[in-house]
């Protein structure tokens, strides 16, 4: 039942959307509930990136410290989007913090495994790295607009 | 002075009744008519703009942020960017501010009924997308759903934010903001004004979008619209160019073949798309 | 309205004309030499039009000379045009007192103490007067200013019988032929039997100020003659503008490499648009006592070409010259039509002689129709 439900969740997600059924299977296979309370780190910088996250409810806060300054949030990631790509790329570790702004329920992939996975089977490989550079494609032209200060004075 | 009533390049006098802050440099004016003439009725259509003038110090192109059902008012919601906003929102209550207008187009808020309605504003664009929240609300049952996304630079930045809350406990109004510089205790979303889109359900062949903001958020958020589905004459910006005369006479808002003042501020995005890519038009 | 009346006048009559209209109550503006060229100003007779004088102009170039024929209207269009008159320079809007924190307007704009009237307008200038009336009077709003001097304004045309270099009226359909409603069109002829005038005039006021003067009904060789020296102003024109499709070419050409090339040229200095009679930007200036108890508000010419034109919170939306000149040129030759429907140029070559730079628009407009087809390249 549990299997199934994760099975559907992956299955329905834009991101995994057209994958082959024995694919959308082995992601099954690396996901597992995970709940983080509000305030609560899901990584810290530095740390080893071994997984990402699909957010099922919740805000997750995408943390800079700049040195001197106080904690900036860049980002936040919130329902049915997903979060981390660390783990898909050398040297595999966290860039930012991310910390829940509230309670936050998701799936979490287990990226190490995958990323194995990955170099067995290229065509896999592909398709998961086809689908993360469209997140990561996303984020940068949203970093992008940040950076034109819109409201800001010019 | 007969003139000085039909004139509109005659300001007529109105009062500050009330000024209200909304953050570190904006602020909320009230206006009543000085003399209860029948000039000084009020009323307009949500999106127009009056000109306010500022005794010996000069006028100023400012939307009317207020309520359209509510009469004998008008109210304007001002940044202090400069002299004369900064002498703007630094009257007191009782003072008298120079009033000509209204004028322009207004939000095509009649075409809007029976449909879903979604306002898009950044930073202080949400003022003149106010009293179509306001005409939607009180006229709850011709319209669908309302939608109103909201981007500001900050927090502190953000207008309106207990009427955002307000607005959110209303029915079939779905109420998303999000600012682009979030410190630590900031519990809502950051990100630009177009991530809101994904979590929205749009119906876009029954919804008109409303957009105003700097130019550049409206062109991206106008292109996401596009990429959602919208059709570009469901889409409607409000833009800003330099207004001096508000009549169409003094040449400045000039905007490819049209004035700003009398042929906008609300343009239909099917007639502007194109215009909107042209750097220093 | 009555039939048209053509009449022969002896020159003479030109300054009891003057007289007549004066004597009406009219204060009468008419071309006459002042600092090496030829201005509009008040004329008490005909001692103060340009008599024995003609011009020679080109891009960037106009000097008085002396003429050969003795004739009165023997020069083209100087630097000013009626406008000055009609769509002042600078106007004050009102004046405004406060007290305790409440103001006042104390009036409005007077109108000019008598009515006007204009000797020596040219079949262009005539054009231009129709164009800023649709852009002043006949849109959403009536200017009070122009209206107020408009209104009751009397025009005496000229006719032209030659043309400077500048002038391309002919090709912009506005001239040498008077064509807009004057009450009162002269032509001026000098030739081996003598100096006189043709008068034509159609309506009441017209033929009540000619019935005053000493006159024989034209002859149509006469009407010939007159016909034939105005076509000869057509003839002469060198300069010409293609308006086939103009709106388009311009509007398509929005990126084209004549603009920069243009833009490396052109100063930004605004005198074509100061010596332009149909450009007609304002903007408002306020101005206020040492007191702070008393304001003013001006209204005065602007030009598209300075950056603050533009401006808006952040910074002018046409920061270069090449989008400054873009943006004049089209909107003169182009967006005017989708505006106003008409063009906004009459062809009388004013920003050609006047430009510092010897910027012929005849010639930009030529260049991008030239190479309309690597045009449209991105910037």
């Amino acid at each position: 039942m549990e299997t199934q439900t994760l099975e559907k969740i992956i299955a329905e997600h834009p991101y995994f959307a057209g994958l082959e059924p024995e694919y959308t299977s082995l992601l099954v296979g690396c996901a597992s509930n995970v709940r983080f309370d509000a305030g609560r780190y899901l990584w810290r910088e530095g740390e080893e990136a071994n997984q990402f996250y699909l957010i099922r409810e919740g805000r997750v806060a995408i943390e800079m410290m700049p040195p001197h300054r106080k904690a900036i949030v860049v980002e936040t990631v919130g329902e049915g989007e997903i979060l981390g790509w660390s783990w898909l790329l050398p040297p595999y570790t966290w860039r930012f913090h991310a910390r829940a702004v509230e309670m936050t329920r998701a799936l979490a992939l287990d990226g190490k495994c995958l990323r194995n996975k990955c170099e067995q089977n290229h065509d896999l490989g592909y398709e998961l790295l086809k689908r993360f550079a469209q997140i990561i494609n996303h984020r940068l032209d949203a970093t992008r607009m940040q950076l034109l200060d819109l409201y800001g004075k010019r | 002075m007969a003139n000085a009533e039909i004139d509109p390049m005659m300001p007529r006098p109105w009062v500050v009744r009330r000024i209200s802050k909304e953050t570190p440099d904006t602020f909320t004016l009230a206006l009543e008519p000085s003399d209860g003439g029948p000039s000084g009725r009020g009323g307009f259509q949500p999106g127009q703009f009056s000109m306010l003038w500022v005794f010996g110090v000069g006028e100023l192109p400012i939307s009317i942020s207020g309520d359209p059902a509510e009469e004998g008012s008008l109210t304007y919601t001002v940044r202090s960017v400069g002299p004369a906003t900064q002498a703007l929102v630094s009257h007191g209550a009782g003072q008298s501010v120079g009033v000509r207008g209204p004028f322009g187009t207004g939000w095509p808020v009649a075409g809007a009924e029976g449909k879903d309605v979604v306002v898009v504003a950044g930073g202080i664009g949400l003022a003149p997308l106010r009293p179509v929240i306001y005409h939607v609300l009180r006229h709850r049952d011709r319209f669908g759903r309302l939608v109103i996304l909201y981007g500001a630079r900050s927090p502190r930045d953000m207008i309106y934010r207990k009427e955002l809350a307000a607005w959110a406990r209303h029915k079939d109004t779905q109420v998303l903001s999000t600012v682009d510089y979030g410190g630590v205790a900031w519990r809502g979303r950051v990100g630009v004004v177009t991530s809101l889109f994904k979590y929205l359900r749009l119906q876009p062949a029954r919804t008109t979008a409303m957009l105003c903001g700097p130019e550049i958020m409206m062109r991206l958020v106008a292109r996401e619209l596009a990429a959602r589905g919208l059709a570009a004459g469901d889409v409607y910006l409000s833009m800003e160019r330099n207004m001096k005369c508000a009549v169409g006479s003094c040449g400045h808002c000039q905007w490819g073949p049209h004035f700003i003042c009398k042929d906008g501020p609300v343009f239909s995005y099917a007639h502007i798309a194109a215009m909107l890519d042209r750097y220093e038009l | 309205m009555a039939e048209r009346l053509q009449a022969r006048l002896a020159p003479e009559e030109i300054d009891k004309l003057i007289r007549g209209l004066a004597r009406r109550g009219y204060q009468v503006l008419g071309p006459t030499v002042r600092d090496g060229a030829i201005v509009y100003d008040e004329v008490a007779g005909a001692q103060d039009l340009p008599r024995g004088w003609t011009d020679e102009q080109e891009a960037g170039r106009y000097r008085l000379k002396p003429g050969t024929d003795g004739a009165l209207f023997g020069c083209s269009v100087g630097p000013e045009s009626w406008k000055k008159y009609l769509h002042p320079a600078q106007v004050k809007l009102f004046e405004a007192d406060r007290q305790d924190g409440l103001f006042r307007i104390l009036g409005g704009p007077a109108p000019p103490a008598r009515p006007y009237a204009f000797l020596g307008v040219r079949a262009c200038e005539l054009a231009a007067i129709a164009v800023q009336d649709r852009v002043l009077l006949q849109d959403k709003y009536r200017d009070p200013v122009y209206g107020s001097r408009r209104d009751p304004a009397f025009l005496v045309a000229v006719q032209c019988t030659q043309a400077a270099a500048t002038c391309f009226c002919a090709s912009m359909g506005t001239g040498p032929q008077v064509r807009g409603a004057a009450d009162l069109t002269l032509t001026e002829i000098v030739n081996a039997e003598g100096h006189w005038f043709l008068a034509e005039a159609d309506g009441d006021r017209g033929q009540e100020v000619l019935a005053e003067l000493d006159r024989r009904p034209a002859t149509d060789e006469e009407l010939r003659l007159a016909r034939t020296a105005v076509e000869s102003a057509a003839a002469q024109q060198v300069r010409r503008m293609d308006t086939a499709g103009i709106r388009d070419l311009l509007y398509q050409n929005f990126e084209h490499p004549r603009w920069d090339e243009v833009a490396a040229r052109c100063l930004t200095c605004a005198n074509c648009t100061m010596v332009c009679p149909t450009c007609f930007c304002t903007t408002v200036e306020d101005d206020s006592g040492v007191t702070g108890d008393r304001a003013e508000r001006w209204r005065r010419w602007d030009s598209c070409f300075t950056m603050a034109f533009s401006y808006i919170h952040g910074g002018s939306v046409r920061t270069s010259s090449k989008a400054r000149y873009r943006q004049w040129l089209t909107h003169k030759l182009a967006s005017w039509i989708d505006q106003f429907g008409s063009s906004g140029c009459v062809g009388c070559g004013r920003c050609i002689a006047w430009c510092p730079a010897g910027i012929d628009l005849t010639e930009e407009v030529h260049a991008i129709r030239g190479a309309v087809n690597h045009g449209n390249t991105d910037a």
